[in-house]
């Protein structure tokens, strides 16, 4: 188990050194950020100093090692835009993201997982039917109409709650989080569903795929035979097992929520990583852009080292010790 | 009066493509202690006549008509709480696969434990005795250890054990076995029909052995009853069917069979195929593969008792020795 989880941290560190490689030679090939940063009138002896301030005069392979050294001692350098370090303007906005994306993700396990499960020991009622039905939408309909959609019905005009933005913070526990006001919370709700419905309908379809092929194996009729209740069967028998399929889904689905929750965020003007990103993307300020690739490859190995440990939970034939990956 | 006793049993499934007719018409009693053996090929309906015994044909499945008493109740129509009481408590099942049988997320005494509280409340420390007991009795060694076990870490034998250990937890009246030994190797089918036999002896457990392997009932049920199509074609004491088979199908299955006595000679074979559940010939089902078929074969033959206690479903039944072995 430990073995296991240091190699998957060596790999994580590969997996760094790459992605820093790519995203350095990628934005460098995109253009020159001074054009951007510096106005058109500025004198070439003020042009030349901002391009020494930043460090743009250095050769690419020189100002990719003296990047590496300064991530060495935990500096990811200076964002070009704001003049502030760019790890910290990523972490700022981190908390933001995290709670869209945990409450999106809450909001498509518990409705997904139980509605899923209906719709597969009922295929063929009403309500089965209609919850399938349903699902079409909820991952056909472009997702930026959906939250626009969002607005007009809850803000404008039903007025229920508010249309942007991110509201008060309350504390708990010494932690600062839009869970903890009601006015946080009130301002949460649309962004989260907008993102959530994606992931709602897939998880409802995941969960019925899995629970109709799971319901006929012999192992379920065994456990009625036994005599069980009905809730047992399908509570413990069939759910322990349809969650190994659901975990992976949620965990890879968990990541993507986190990383391009963009239109989201920009649709409900949350002010999130995923703003960020896109800004500097704009203005070419690669600083920000590694910082916040660093922080969400971290997120996602993560992410998978939690689903695998669950994965070694949940079935038994999983050994975490013998596996190669 | 018979523990089970069953009466014109219709199980019909009804598809987009038609009504199979699984079950159709099947009556036979059961005592205590007795063991039946019901023998036919994939189709013919005998497994779908144990779950139904047992209240568990899922749609489109149903039972349609008939009636099966069990100790003095008809099972058919029973509300599904009683049902479950007699699930697993005094009717119990044996599946054919013991590698899909156990649920393999979940440990062993998990899977026996909640068995057992299925049908009242047990302690802990009584439940796992009793656990114990049980795994010893069908040959599991050290059942301490293997009560934490999962499933996939015992062989296709033993897992086989742990399911009979599981069917036998509430010592039920009655136990339906689907095939279980079909999945295992030979010696290991050996034994456990050997301990089967012994533990349903003991508990004077009624038994019915469904497979499609004439050779394992022979030695192991009192009575045998030949299903072809949904129907018994016949029925009678095993010795009767296996030396002197009056359905011309179940001579058949015997003479197809390789044995010591016929080494070298080709075996014989029963013409065709058994016929779509969907499209059953009219009359006798059996009729396009008889050598015997006639006119009379177009109209279904009812059962009828030629000799004492044995039941055929036959217009021209092989009797004096004619063709015996050798029909089709």
């Amino acid at each position: 188990m430990t073995v296991f989880i240091i190699r998957r941290l060596l790999q994580s560190v590969v997996v760094v050194a790459v992605m820093t490689v790519l995203v350095f030679a990628g934005v460098y090939a995109i253009g020159n950020p001074v054009e951007i940063l510096i106005s058109q009138d500025a004198t070439e002896a003020e042009r030349a100093a901002a391009i020494a301030r930043l460090g743009l005069d250095k050769s690419l392979p020189e100002q990719y090692l003296s990047f590496l050294g300064n991530l060495l001692k935990g500096d990811l350098g200076t964002s070009f835009v704001f003049g502030e370090p760019a790890l910290q303007l990523v972490l700022d906005r981190f908390p933001a993201t995290m709670e869209l994306a945990v409450c999106a993700m809450l909001i498509a396990i518990l409705i997904g997982v139980p509605l899923g499960l209906y719709a597969g020991l009922r295929p063929d009622s009403v309500g089965g039917r209609t919850i399938m039905t349903g699902s079409i939408l909820g991952f056909s309909l472009p997702n930026f109409w959906q939250g626009l959609m969002l607005i007009m019905l809850f803000a404008v005009i039903l007025q229920w709650l508010p249309a942007g933005g991110r509201g008060e913070r309350g504390e708990f526990l010494g932690i600062e989080s839009s869970f903890f006001s009601w006015d946080g919370l009130s301002h949460l709700i649309l962004p989260a569903i907008n993102l959530a419905l994606f992931k709602t309908s897939l998880v409802i379809r995941l969960t019925r795929a899995s629970v109709r092929e799971t319901i006929n194996l012999d192992y379920v009729k065994f456990a009625r035979a036994k005599g069980l209740k009905p809730s047992r069967v399908i509570g413990l028998h069939v759910l322990k097992n349809i969650m190994i399929p659901l975990v992976t889904i949620i965990g890879l689905e968990f990541g993507s929520v986190i990383a391009f929750a963009v239109v989201t965020e920009t649709v409900f003007a949350w002010p999130g990583m995923g703003k960020l990103i896109i800004d500097s993307i704009f203005q070419l300020d690669r600083p920000v852009i590694v910082a916040y690739l660093i922080v969400i490859v971290f997120l996602f190995i993560t992410i998978n080292l939690v689903v695998d440990i669950l994965y070694a939970v949940l079935d038994p034939r999983v050994r975490l010790s013998e596996q190669k990956s | 009066m018979s523990l089970l006793s069953i009466e014109n049993l219709n199980t019909h499934f009804f598809t987009k493509a038609g009504v199979v007719k699984s079950v159709d018409g099947v009556s036979f009693d059961l005592d205590r202690g007795e063991i039946l053996g019901i023998v036919g090929e994939s189709g013919s309906g005998k497994s779908v006549t144990g779950f139904s015994i047992m209240g568990l044909v899922d749609e489109p499945g149903r039972i349609v008509d008939g009636s099966i008493r069990f100790d003095g109740q008809d099972l058919v129509g029973m509300p599904e709480p009683q049902m479950r009481s007699l699930r697993g408590r005094r009717i119990a099942m044996i599946f054919q696969d013991p590698m899909m049988t156990l649920n393999p997320v979940l440990r062993v005494d998990t899977q026996m434990i909640e068995a057992l509280r299925a049908h009242g409340s047990w302690t802990d420390e009584a439940a796992r005795q009793r656990c114990r007991d049980v795994l010893g009795q069908v040959g599991i060694p050290s059942p301490d250890e293997r009560l934490k076990s999962y499933p996939h870490q015992f062989s296709g034998g033993m897992r086989q054990r742990v399911a009979i250990a599981i069917a036998l937890l509430h010592q039920p009246d009655l136990i339906i076995a689907d095939e279980p030994t079909t999945a295992l190797d030979v010696t290991i089918q050996a034994q456990i029909l050997f301990e089967v036999q012994k533990l349903v002896a003991e508990n004077n457990t009624a038994m019915i052995w469904v497979t499609h392997d004439l050779a394992v009932v022979a030695g192991l049920a009192d009575r045998v009853a030949v299903m072809y199509a949904g129907r018994i074609v016949e029925m009678a004491g095993t010795d009767e069917v296996v030396d002197q088979p009056l359905h011309p199908y179940t001579a058949g299955l015997i003479g197809s069979a390789p044995s010591r006595n016929a080494r070298g000679s080709k075996l014989t074979q029963i013409r065709g195929m058994a016929p779509l559940p969907m499209n059953l010939p009219t009359g006798c089902a059996f009729r396009p593969r008889c050598d015997h078929a006639s006119a009379a074969c177009n109209v279904a033959p009812g059962p009828t008792t030629p000799q004492a206690d044995h039941l055929v479903r036959c217009h021209h039944p092989l009797l004096d020795g004619r063709d015996r072995g050798t029909a089709a």
